[in-house]
């Protein structure tokens, strides 16, 4: 190293992420941009040119997620970078790793409400783990740098580089960094060895344990710790809507999803245990349902990389801070010693699957097309699938009737719940993973928030299958409207908004239609054989609804299903 | 309950910005908050007065530490720190009064910083307490203007808060 190389900003920037090994980008140009696009031109770089800014950000974060990798995307000052916002604030409260590099006017004009000008700095700083406004070309590589930084370590989420026009021209001598010096961002990782003892035995001595895990397990890759956990103790495993994948859910000790529709028996299983072991979760109001009456009796252990999550939510009685991954291995290595190869759970895991039995996942099969039996054949034919989701009933019946086994294969907006993610983070998930299938479990009205990325598929040639659940309604809104406001569907009624098999011939995909279960596999295997993006428009019973379900406001064990009289 | 935390942070631009925005929109009451360089040019020293059980503190704690320009935050203990703030009163005097005001003045151990035929400017450090004290005296004369800074707080004794190495 050592070697400087006289560039401009936008080479330098090119470089940059050569240096960090940036070999697929979302993007769209604009005025403040054309240097770096100049650049880009030439660039051994796979810049995936898409419709609208919002989809570049999902696709870069659906690339994150299937990847582990750091997900790229770049966007125009102004507007560019202000349609990029819904899409960083998904990463951020998925903590997915993101850089979202912004364009942004001249140096000298900012601040004067420029053409395009908009503080997207000042924007942001409630939904990105940091952002720079880069100030000085001399500055960029560094910046760069911790922007990857810290964008993937920790707990990672989305960083935003805003890049002032003049910037992009002026001269440096480039070298890239090999380190970063952050006196301020010192991520735990080890957890703290007495901590993990004192979890240890109080895990030991558990008659009613349960393994709460979510989407931490997969960040860190910690699945098989979390396994050889599971087996040690012989204790039963939820895994939430992120952390799907995280422990396989055909293995006799999962319990599926907890939480508002989750399973009866995660829910019931959380609320008798008498230690609740939470590993990369944040007991979101999802999951927790009446907090003051979430798992009542059990003893709380939490361990998390974010030390701001231990108790903002629930009490917790033993809190580690520190990567589950390591913790998870201490931990285990603690039990073992104390357990002397016996557990004490054999009647709970009865008790449990007692409840497996007696409750569960199911829907009414009256010959109509249904929702949960599309996600069955899908789960069926092509089980090593990369399922991505939208929001809304869709996301619900792909989290429960799609068995998922593998980390990063369940793919969906969990905390922000951003209809329109689906589809262009399923492209930026193709572009990560093109060994895999990858379906966008749909909505009509979630399909409708981003269908104009059908032309960067097709022109791109990113083979996803869209299959869309058309039902005509905004689903879930119309389900609360049945439920709790007495079937007066305001404003989600959205049949006959278009037909879907010519919107995807129009952009020059193949699209099929199903209107009966027959016709499900057929079309599936059509579908993923032509090896063309493909919409299917699944023309679904109408008005099904999703369950089991927890009212809002309601404890989780208060959990009504199909049958249940609301 | 109130708190009295020491942030030291990187001086760049921004910074005040995300820690301000951090109490707003986590929903945490800033009492008052002041911001100076330290005897280290890169880095700034924050006094931030925030009210709040025990759980809101280590939130606020928590959520401070995860900004990337915060680099420290210590809670500093009521009994182990000394606290000042520094206030300018204009107060409306006259012939007959004006020696009135300056033996409240000597009494609290402030000092007149401005003098004018129908005003004076009354300086004061102190405690909060202190300060409010006489505020309310002066009230008597008639205060035109108020200027107060926010508390800014340091250890007793040995114990600092300064970057470790």
């Amino acid at each position: 190293m050592g070697k400087k190389t006289r560039m401009t900003g936008a080479k330098a920037l090119i470089e940059s992420l050569y240096a960090e090994k940036v070999d697929v980008l979302f993007g769209y140009p604009g005025g403040v941009l054309l240097p770096i696009y100049d650049e880009m031109f030439d660039a051994d770089i796979n810049h995936i040119l898409v419709r609208h800014e919002q989809a570049a950000a999902h696709a870069a974060d659906g690339y994150a997620r299937a990847t582990g990798k750091v997900g790229v995307c770049l966007a125009t000052s102004g507007p560019g970078a202000t349609n990029l916002v819904t899409g960083i604030a998904t990463a951020y409260m998925d903590s997915v790793p993101m850089v979202a590099i912004t364009g942004q006017v001249p140096s000298s004009m900012i601040g004067n409400d420029a053409f395009q000008e908009a503080n997207i700095t000042g924007i942001t700083l409630p939904i990105t783990k940091h952002n720079y406004l880069v100030t000085d070309v001399n500055d960029l590589p560094r910046i760069i740098k911790e922007a990857f930084h810290i964008a993937s370590t920790g707990r990672p989420g989305p960083v935003l580089v805003d890049i002032p026009k003049d910037i992009t021209t002026d001269e440096l001598d480039f070298e890239y960094p090999e380190s970063v010096e952050l006196r301020g961002y010192k991520p735990t990782k080890i957890g703290h060895k007495k901590q993990v003892k004192r979890a240890a035995d109080v895990i030991s001595k558990a008659k009613q344990p349960v393994l709460y895990v979510g989407g931490g397990i997969i960040i860190a890759g910690a699945t098989d710790e979390l396994m050889e956990l599971a087996q040690t103790i012989n204790a039963p495993v939820t895994t939430t809507l992120m952390g799907k994948g995280a422990f396989p859910d055909d293995h006799p000790l999962c319990i599926g999803m907890p939480g508002m529709h989750g399973t009866k028996y995660a829910n019931y299983s959380i609320q008798e245990s008498d230690v609740l072991i939470s590993v990369g979760v944040r007991f979101d109001d999802r999951v927790t349902g009446k907090i003051e009456s979430f798992a009542p009796n059990a003893k709380i252990i939490h361990i998390d990389i974010d030390p701001a999550e231990i108790s903002k939510n629930v009490r917790v009685d033993i809190p580690i801070v520190g990567d589950a991954r390591s913790i998870l291995n201490m931990l285990v290595e603690f039990i073992k010693e104390d357990l002397k190869g016996q557990t004490r759970t054999a009647s709970w895991i009865k008790k449990v699957n007692k409840w497996k039995k007696q409750y569960p996942l199911h829907y009414k099969q009256d010959g109509t097309l249904k929702p949960q039996y599309i996600m069955e054949q899908i789960c069926d034919m092509y089980p090593d699938s990369i399922i991505v989701t939208e929001v809304g009933q869709n996301q619900m019946w792909a989290a429960q009737y799609f068995k998922y086994k593998e980390p990063r294969t369940f793919i969906s907006s969990g905390g922000l719940g951003t209809m329109g993610y689906g589809f262009p983070a399923a492209m930026g998930v193709k572009m990560g993973r093109p060994d895999k299938v990858v379906f966008d479990i749909a909505g009509d009205g979630s399909f409708q928030m981003n269908s104009q990325e059908l032309a960067t598929v097709v022109q791109n040639d990113i083979p996803v299958i869209v299959a869309i659940f058309n039902n005509g309604f905004l689903g879930m809104v119309r389900q609360w409207q049945e439920l709790f406001f007495e079937q007066r569907y305001s404003f989600t009624c959205i049949d006959d908004s278009v037909d879907f098999v010519k919107l995807a011939e129009a952009y020059g995909a193949l699209g099929l239609r199903v209107t009966k279960p027959e016709e499900v596999r057929p079309a599936l295997k059509e579908a993923v054989e032509s090896g063309r993006p493909t919409v299917i428009d699944f023309v679904v019973e109408r008005e099904e609804n999703v369950y089991p379900m927890v009212p809002a406001g309601a404890a989780i064990n208060e959990i009504l299903d199909l049958e249940d009289q609301l | 309950m109130k708190h009295t935390l020491a942030v030291l942070v990187e001086n760049r631009p921004g910074v005040l910005a995300r820690v301000a925005g951090l109490f707003s929109r986590r929903g945490f009451n800033i009492e008052s908050l002041a911001v100076g360089i330290t005897d280290n040019p890169d880095i700034s020293r924050m006094t931030i007065v925030v009210s709040g059980d025990d759980r809101v503190l280590d939130q606020v704690t928590k959520q401070l530490n995860k900004l990337i320009d915060v680099i420290k935050v210590s809670d500093l203990s009521p009994a182990d720190a000394i606290g000042r703030e520094l206030a300018l009163f204009k107060v409306k005097v006259d012939k007959g009064n004006r020696s009135e005001v300056i033996q409240i003045v000597d009494v609290f151990r402030a000092q007149i910083v401005d003098v004018g035929i129908k005003t004076m400017i009354v300086s004061i450090t102190g405690t909060g307490d202190k300060i409010d004290a006489i505020e309310k005296l002066l009230r008597n004369f008639g205060i035109i203007e108020v200027v107060r800074t926010g508390k800014v707080s340091m250890n007793r004794g040995a114990k600092t808060v300064k970057l470790e190495k």
